[in-house]
C-alpha cells in the first residue's frame, strides 16, 4: 500500500480554513504599507509584493480599503443546529468500529461547499440544516456496513469528497426530517494497485488530487488529471461530478479515464465484471454513476489510467490583437487536432488582472525588459493593450516532439495575427489558476462578491456567447442597483472538435445594496438564462446539484428526465441518498 | 407562458394609456428659413455610430453577404437541385444584389439635404419634431442595432426621416424600398446613393432572392451598419388609417436577436402626421377605381401648382425605442434555434410567427398612440355626420366638445392654448379649401363639378369629396374604435346585458379586424377599455352584469356609432353583394369593380348614402376579414388566387347586420394599376422642377 498524506486527517480542516478557500496560511492581505501581498509558502506568488493589485481592485470595482467587512472569527458554536441521531443507531455504528463525530465543527465543514452564498453564511450566519453526524469509512467494506445501517435505520447519506463543489451539491436539504450522515472518503486514500501492463492504478475514491499525483510520481507515473480544485478535490468526487482536467487533450476528461467504478448503493454494489479498454454491452453503466452527483451511492473504487511522467514540460503564451482572432485561432488549433495539452484563452480584463497580479520585479533589468516587450507589443505591432488578449499553452511529452509541437502551434497563431509573448507568461497563468479561487475571501472583506461559471458552446457561437453574457451581467447589475460597473470576464479554457468550454468570472462591489446575496444570484441565474438562449450547456463539468436544478428539464427533455429518475429510483427507493441533487 | 406575456403586453398597452405625457416639438424649418441651404448641406457631418461598428463601404457589404455562409448554403443547395454549377447561381445572386443594394455616398445626401430643404420650405409651413426622441434615437443608435418603423401616408416619409437624421446628425438609414422606384431611372439610382434598398414586391418562391435578401438585411443589421428603415404597414395607406402590418421583413430584422448574434435591437416606432397629405386627391381617385384626369397630371405645370400649394404641418414624433429583448424576454422558446446551425434557412416556429405578429400590432398600436391630430381632424369627423351642409357656428361648437372627447380617449390633438375654436376651425377650412368651404355661414362639401354633368358624374364627385374627407376623419378612429364599438353594439343588440354587448363587440371586432388595429387575441381587453373610456366620458354606466348609457351618454353614443356607421353599411353592401351576385369563385380583380358598380348603382338610385363603400381599400378588408372569418376561402389555381365563397354562412353575416337593401346592376369605369407610378411622378416632378 502506498501512504497517504497531509490532507487525509480525520479533521482537515485544521489546515484548511473553515470560511473561505483553501489552505489557512495561504491568503491575499494588504500590508502595513498598503500593498497586496499573497501569504505562505506553498505557492510560488508566496510572500511577494504585488503593487498594482491595490489599484487595480480600487478601480475595477471602484472599492476602497477604507471600506471593510469583517467575518465572524471562528464558528459559534452555540448557533449549530443540534446533532440528532437515534441511540440504536449509534450503538449498531460502534459496533462496526467505524470512526464517527457530532462535534459541531466537524459538521459545519462538512454541510457547504464554496459557492458564495455558502461562504458568506461561514462568514455571517448560520445554515438551517447541517449533517448530524459524520463518519470516516477507511475501506470499501465500511462503506457496505454504513449503507446499510442507513437503509436498516432509514437515514440520509449525503457523501463527501474534498468539499469543492459549486453547485450547492453539499448543502443539506432543509426539509430532510431524518438523521443526515455525512460520510466522508477522505480516509479511504490508499492506491490499492498499480498494473503497469495495462498502465491502469485502482485507486480508494477518496484520494485528493494532488496526493494521487504525487504518489504515482513515485512510480514514474501520472493520470494527468488536473481540475482547478485539484488539490482538494477528490476522485470520487470527479465520478460523480464527470469532471474535467485541465490537460484533458492529452488525458482526456474523467470519462475517458476511468476504467472500472465500484459504486457501494442501498440495492447493492454495482460493478462490471472485467477491466478493458471498452465493451458493447448496452448502454455503459459508469455513465449512469458518473454525473449522479451522490444520488445513487457512492463511489469507492475506481480504476484509472496511468501514463508514465512526460519527460519535458514546457509552458507558452501567445498575445492576440483582439479576442476575436484568439477565438479563430483556437479553433484552427482544434480543427488541425494538434491542441497542447492544454491552451486556454483570457479576454482582456482577464488579462489585466493577471497583469495586477504581478510581483515586484526584482532586478531594473527585467522592468525594463518588460517595458521593452510591452513597447513592443503595443506601439511596434499597433495592439490596443486594452483590446488585446492573451493564449496560454503547456506542452507536455518527449522534448523533440513537444518542440516540433509548439512550432506548429506557434504557425497557427501567426496567422490569426498573434505573437508569442515568451514561457513566463504562459506558466504564470497557470500558476494563477489556484490561487485565483483565494482572491474572492479578499474580495469578502472589502464588499466586492463573486463567482465563477462555466458552459460548454459549439465554435460558431462562442463569440456571441462570451459577447452576450458579459453584456447581459453588466446590465443585470446596472438593472439591481449594484453602483459600481461589475466585472464580467470569460476566457475559452478547453476546444474540442465541435466546440469549446468558456468560463466567466463576475465579481461586483455591493456597497448599498442590503440584500446582496439575492442580488447575486439573480445576476447569476440570469447569466445562465442568456447562456442557454445562446446555446451554450448549463454545464461543462461543474455539474447541476441543486444550484442548477431548475434547468434539467429544459436541458435533457422529460422523457430524458424520466429515465434518470427511472434508474433513480430503482437503485434507491427509499432515498437514503437523499441529497436531492440533479432531479 | 404565452398567456403571461400576452399580459405583459396588455399591462403595458394600459399603462401608457393613462399615463400620457408627450414631448415637446420643435419646428427644424425654422432655422432653415434663417440660414443658408447650401452651407447647412455642406456642414460637417460626423454622427455618432454603433459602438461595435468598424466602418465598412456599401460594396464591403455586398461581398459580405455573398460570401456569407447563409447565402452560399442555399446556393450550393440550388446548385445540387438544378444541377447547375454554384457559379451561375453565384452570379445570378450577385445580380439579385446589384439590383437590391443601396450604395450610399455623401454627396447624394448633402444633394438631398439642398434640394429637400428647398421643396419642404415650399410646400409645408412647419415641420415638427420631438427633440427628445431624437436624443433618445442617438442614445439607443450608439447601443444597440435600431430599426425605425414610421408610419406611411406620403412618399415624404422617407424623405423627410433621411432629412431629419441629417439635420441632428445621426447615422442615416437605410431604407427598404419597393423595386417599383427603379423604374424611374435617375430618382431610383439618387434613391440608391441616398442609402435606399430595393425589394421585390414578392419573392416568396424565390430560394435565393430570399436567401440574398435576408442576409444583406440581416449583416447590415448585425454590424450595425446603420438603422434599417422600413415600413410595417409595407404600402402608403391611401386612407391615413393605419394598415395592418406585415411580417416579412420584421421578421429578419428580429432574427439576429433571436438566434443571439445580437445582443439586443431596438424598435423605434416613428409617427409621422400630416396636416395634409400631399398624395390627397390621389388617394381618393385610386380608391375609386379611376387614373387621375389626364390634364390634371400633365407634367410639370401640375408639379409647380403644386409648390405653390399649402400643405400645413407635419408632425413626426420618434417613440421610445422598444427592445426586443424585453419584449421576448421569457416567451421564446430557445430549443429550436440551438438545434440547427443558425446559418441554414429556418421557417419559424409557430410560436415565433405569433411573436413576430405581436410585436408588429405593438408597433403600429404605438405609432397610432403618438399621431397628432389637427383640429380639422375633428371637423372631418363632424363634416361627415353632417352632409350636405352644416352650419359654421354649430361646427364650432361641436368641434370643441369632440376636442375635449378626443382627449379623453388619448388623441393626441395639437391645439395651441390660446387658439380659439373659430379660429382653428377656420384654418382648418382655409387649408383643405379643395375639401369644404364656408358658404353663406354654412359649411359646405366641394362636391360639385365644374358643370352639372350625368348623374353618374355627380355621385362620382360626391364620392372624391366624401373620401377626401374622411382620409382626415379616419385618422381619429383608432383612437375612437374601442369605445365607439361598444357604441354600435349596445345600439344593435338593443340589450344592456354586458354578456350580450360583449358578444356583439367580439363580433364586430373580428369583422374589422382588417379595418382598425387591435392586438391579437385581446378582445374582452379591448371590450373593457372601452367601456372604462365610455364610463370615464359619463356616457354609459356598467354594473356587474349590465350596461346602460346615461341620459346625457345618449349624444355621444350615437355620434360614436354614427362615426363608424359607414363602415357597418359598407360591410353589411359588401356582403349582401357577396351572397347575392355571386356564385362561383372569383378573382380579387373581378370582385371590386363588381361591388365598386353594385355600390354605385344604389347611390345613384339613391337607396343608399354609403359613398365610403366604394373605396377599394375598404372592399379588400372587408374580403381579408370574410377570408379570416371562415365565410371565404382562398383557393390558388395556376398562380391566380380565387376566393371562394360560403354562401350559407354569407347570409348570416349579412344579417347580422339586418338591414334591407334594394338590389340592382350597372357597370362602371374600372382600373386602377398604374396609380403608384403616378403618385411617384408627382413628388419627382416637384423635384425637378426646384433643380432648374
Amino acid at each position: 500500500f502506498y501512504k497517504a498524506s497531509c490532507l487525509s486527517s480525520f479533521r482537515m480542516q485544521e489546515l484548511l480554513k473553515w470560511n473561505g478557500w483553501g489552505y489557512n496560511d495561504s491568503k491575499f492581505i494588504f500590508n502595513k504599507k498598503g500593498q497586496a501581498e499573497f501569504t505562505g509558502k506553498r505557492y510560488r506568488l508566496g510572500g511577494m509584493v504585488l503593487p498594482t493589485f491595490k489599484e487595480w481592485i480600487e478601480k475595477t470595482f471602484g472599492a476602497s480599503l477604507e471600506h471593510k467587512t469583517t467575518s465572524r472569527a471562528s464558528l459559534n458554536v452555540n448557533d449549530v443546529p443540534p446533532s440528532i441521531v437515534n441511540e440504536e443507531f449509534l450503538q449498531d455504528l460502534r459496533a462496526t468500529k467505524i470512526s464517527y463525530s457530532q462535534d459541531a465543527e466537524d459538521r459545519v465543514f462538512r454541510a457547504h461547499g464554496h459557492c458564495l452564498h455558502e461562504i458568506f453564511v461561514l462568514r455571517e450566519g448560520m445554515f438551517k440544516r447541517i449533517p448530524d453526524i459524520v463518519v470516516w469509512p477507511v475501506c470499501h467494506e465500511d462503506v457496505v456496513k454504513i449503507v446499510e445501517l442507513a437503509c436498516k435505520h432509514n437515514l440520509c447519506i449525503i457523501p463527501f469528497g474534498g468539499g469543492t463543489s459549486v453547485s450547492s451539491a453539499l448543502e443539506c436539504p432543509e426539509e430532510e426530517k431524518r438523521t443526515i450522515v455525512s460520510l466522508d472518503t477522505s480516509q479511504m486514500n490508499r492506491i490499492l494497485w498499480i498494473d503497469e501492463k495495462n498502465l491502469t492504478a485502482c485507486v480508494e475514491a477518496g484520494i485528493v488530487g494532488q496526493d494521487l499525483e504525487k504518489q504515482l510520481a513515485e512510480s514514474g507515473f501520472c493520470t494527468g488529471h488536473e481540475p482547478d480544485s485539484m488539490e482538494f478535490s477528490s476522485l470520487g468526487g470527479w465520478v460523480a461530478t464527470r469532471a474535467s482536467g485541465m490537460k484533458k487533450n492529452i488525458y482526456g476528461n474523467i470519462e475517458d479515464l476511468v476504467i472500472h467504478i465500484k459504486m457501494v448503493t442501498p440495492r447493492g454494489i454495482v460493478e462490471k465484471n472485467c477491466q478493458v479498454p471498452r465493451m458493447s454491452t448496452g448502454p455503459d453503466i459508469h455513465h449512469f454513476i458518473m454525473g449522479s452527483e451522490g444520488t445513487l451511492g457512492v463511489v469507492t473504487e475506481v480504476t484509472i489510467k496511468i501514463r508514465p511522467v512526460p519527460e519535458y514540460q514546457k509552458y507558452g503564451s501567445v498575445v492576440f490583437p483582439n479576442f476575436e482572432r484568439g477565438v479563430a485561432c483556437l479553433r484552427e488549433v482544434a480543427k488541425q487536432r494538434c491542441a497542447p495539452a492544454s491552451i486556454r484563452l483570457v479576454d482582456n480584463a482577464q488579462f489585466q488582472f493577471g497583469h495586477a497580479l504581478k510581483p515586484q520585479v526584482a532586478s531594473i533589468f527585467t522592468s525594463f525588459l518588460d517595458g521593452l516587450k510591452k513597447f513592443y507589443i503595443t506601439k511596434f505591432k499597433g495592439f490596443d493593450p486594452n483590446i488585446l488578449c492573451v493564449a496560454t499553452l503547456l506542452f507536455e511529452g518527449d522534448r523533440e516532439k513537444v518542440l516540433q509541437h509548439e512550432k506548429q502551434v506557434y504557425d497557427i497563431a501567426t496567422k490569426f495575427g498573434g505573437l508569442a509573448a515568451g514561457e513566463d507568461n504562459g506558466q504564470r497563468g497557470y500558476m494563477l489558476t489556484f490561487v485565483i479561487a483565494y482572491i474572492r475571501d479578499l474580495g469578502l472583506d472589502y464588499y466586492v462578491i463573486g463567482e465563477s461559471f462555466e458552459t460548454s458552446v459549439p465554435w460558431d457561437r462562442v463569440l456571441d456567447l462570451c459577447r452576450n453574457v458579459k453584456e447581459r451581467i453588466v446590465r443585470e447589475c446596472k438593472e439591481k442597483g449594484v453602483q459600481f460597473a461589475p466585472l464580467s470576464t470569460c476566457r475559452v479554457t478547453q476546444t474540442y472538435d465541435a466546440g469549446a468550454c468558456v468560463y466567466f468570472y463576475f465579481a461586483f462591489n455591493y456597497r448599498g445594496i442590503s440584500d446582496p446575496i439575492h442580488v447575486y444570484e439573480q445576476i447569476e441565474r440570469a447569466a445562465r438564462e442568456e447562456i442557454l438562449a445562446n446555446g451554450g450547456s448549463l454545464s461543462h463539468h461543474h455539474g447541476v446539484g441543486k444550484l442548477r436544478k431548475r434547468w434539467m428539464k429544459e436541458s435533457i427533455s422529460d422523457v430524458g428526465l424520466g429515465m434518470l429518475r427511472s434508474v433513480k429510483e430503482y437503485v434507491d427507493p427509499n432515498n437514503i441518498f437523499g441529497n436531492k441533487n440533479l432531479l | 407562458m404565452t398567456a403571461v406575456s400576452h399580459s405583459f403586453f396588455i399591462c403595458s398597452q394600459q399603462k401608457e394609456l393613462t399615463s400620457k405625457k408627450r414631448d415637446e416639438f420643435e419646428d427644424i424649418l425654422e432655422e432653415r428659413r434663417l440660414s443658408s441651404d447650401l452651407r447647412y448641406a455642406m456642414k460637417c457631418y460626423t454622427p455618432v455610430i454603433y459602438k461595435g461598428l468598424s466602418p465598412c463601404k456599401p460594396n464591403a457589404i455586398k461581398s459580405a453577404v455573398l460570401q456569407s455562409e447563409q447565402v452560399q448554403y442555399v446556393i450550393k443547395q440550388l446548385a445540387k437541385e438544378m444541377g447547375e454549377s454554384p457559379d451561375i447561381i453565384q452570379e445570378e445572386a450577385m445580380e439579385i444584389l446589384d439590383e437590391m443594394g443601396h450604395s450610399m455616398q455623401l454627396g447624394a445626401v448633402r444633394f438631398f439635404a439642398f434640394t429637400l430643404s428647398k421643396i419642404f420650405k415650399q410646400l409645408f409651413q412647419r415641420v415638427c419634431v420631438n427633440e427628445e426622441g431624437m436624443q433618445r434615437l442617438q442614445h439607443a443608435i450608439q447601443e444597440h442595432p435600431v430599426v425605425l418603423l414610421p408610419s406611411h401616408r406620403s412618399y415624404v416619409d422617407f424623405l423627410m426621416l433621411s432629412y431629419l437624421l441629417y439635420t441632428y446628425d445621426l447615422a442615416l438609414p437605410v431604407i427598404a424600398a419597393g423595386i417599383d422606384f427603379l423604374g424611374m431611372k435617375i430618382v431610383g439610382e439618387l434613391l440608391r446613393r441616398a442609402g435606399a434598398f430595393f425589394m421585390r414586391r414578392s419573392f416568396g418562391g424565390n430560394r435565393l432572392y430570399w436567401a440574398v435578401f435576408s442576409e444583406y438585411v440581416k449583416t447590415m443589421l448585425r454590424s450595425g451598419y446603420a438603422p434599417i428603415e422600413f415600413f410595417l404597414e409595407g404600402t402608403r395607406s391611401r386612407t391615413a388609417k393605419t394598415l395592418t402590418p406585415k411580417f416579412g421583413l420584421l421578421s429578419i430584422v428580429m432574427e439576429p436577436f433571436l438566434k443571439r448574434e445580437v445582443f439586443d435591437t431596438y424598435l423605434v416606432p416613428i409617427s409621422i402626421s400630416y396636416e395634409r397629405i400631399l398624395e390627397e386627391s390621389l388617394y381618393a381617385y385610386e380608391l375609386l377605381g379611376v387614373p387621375k384626369p389626364k390634364e390634371s397630371t400633365s407634367g410639370l405645370l401640375k408639379a409647380r401648382r403644386i409648390l405653390s400649394d399649402n400643405f400645413g404641418t407635419i408632425h413626426i414624433y420618434v417613440g421610445q425605442p422598444v427592445s426586443l429583448r424585453t419584449l421576448a424576454s421569457g416567451r421564446i422558446n430557445r430549443c429550436p434555434y440551438n438545434l440547427v446551425p443558425r446559418h441554414l434557412p429556418q421557417k419559424p416556429s409557430e410560436d415565433i410567427q405569433e411573436f413576430v405578429s405581436d410585436v408588429a400590432y405593438k408597433m403600429e398600436l404605438l405609432q397610432i398612440e403618438n399621431m397628432v391630430l389637427s383640429p380639422w381632424v375633428l371637423v372631418a369627423a363632424i363634416l361627415l355626420q353632417n352632409l350636405p351642409a352644416m352650419d359654421f357656428e354649430l361646427l364650432i361648437e361641436k368641434t370643441l366638445w369632440l376636442k375635449g372627447l378626443t382627449q379623453t380617449f388619448g388623441g393626441f390633438i395639437e391645439w395651441p392654448d390660446n387658439l380659439c375654436a373659430r379660429k382653428a376651425v377656420l384654418s382648418g377650412l382655409t387649408l383643405h379649401a379643395n375639401i369644404a368651404r364656408l358658404v353663406d355661414g354654412h359649411v359646405v362639401l366641394n362636391d360639385k363639378g365644374l358643370e352639372d354633368g350625368a348623374v353618374g358624374e355627380i355621385v362620382f364627385k360626391r364620392a372624391l369629396a366624401i373620401l377626401m374627407c374622411a382620409t382626415y376623419r379616419n385618422q381619429l378612429l383608432n383612437v375612437f374604435v374601442r369605445p365607439s364599438l361598444v357604441a354600435v353594439a349596445l345600439q344593435m343588440t338593443r340589450s344592456f346585458r354586458k354578456e350580450e354587448v360583449y358578444s356583439c363587440f367580439s363580433f364586430l371586432r373580428d369583422v374589422f379586424s382588417d379595418e382598425f388595429i387591435f392586438f391579437p387575441g385581446i378582445s374582452l381587453k379591448d371590450f373593457e377599455e372601452g367601456c372604462f373610456l365610455l364610463t370615464k366620458c359619463d356616457a354609459i354606466q356598467t354594473s356587474q352584469q349590465e350596461i346602460y348609457p346615461t341620459d346625457k351618454g345618449s349624444v355621444i353614443v350615437s355620434f360614436l356609432s354614427a362615426m363608424f356607421k359607414p363602415f357597418v353599411e359598407g360591410y353589411q353592401l359588401i356582403f349582401r353583394y357577396l351572397s347575392k351576385e355571386t356564385k362561383e369563385a372569383f378573382t380579387e380583380k373581378q370582385l371590386i369593380p363588381g361591388v365598386r358598380n353594385f355600390v354605385f348603382q344604389l347611390l345613384e338610385k339613391g337607396n343608399t348614402q354609403c359613398y365610403e363603400a366604394l373605396s377599394s381599400d375598404m372592399q379588400k378588408n372587408a374580403l381579408a376579414a370574410l377570408v379570416q372569418l371562415g365565410a371565404v376561402k382562398k383557393k390558388k389555381i395556376v398562380e391566380t388566387l380565387l376566393w371562394d365563397p360560403a354562401t350559407k354562412f354569407l347570409n348570416s353575416l349579412a344579417g347580422c347586420f339586418c338591414l334591407p337593401l334594394p338590389f340592382g346592376f350597372q357597370s362602371f369605369s374600372q382600373g386602377f394599376d398604374k396609380q403608384r407610378e403616378q403618385s411617384c411622378l408627382f413628388l419627382i416632378e416637384g423635384l425637378l422642377c426646384v433643380l432648374e
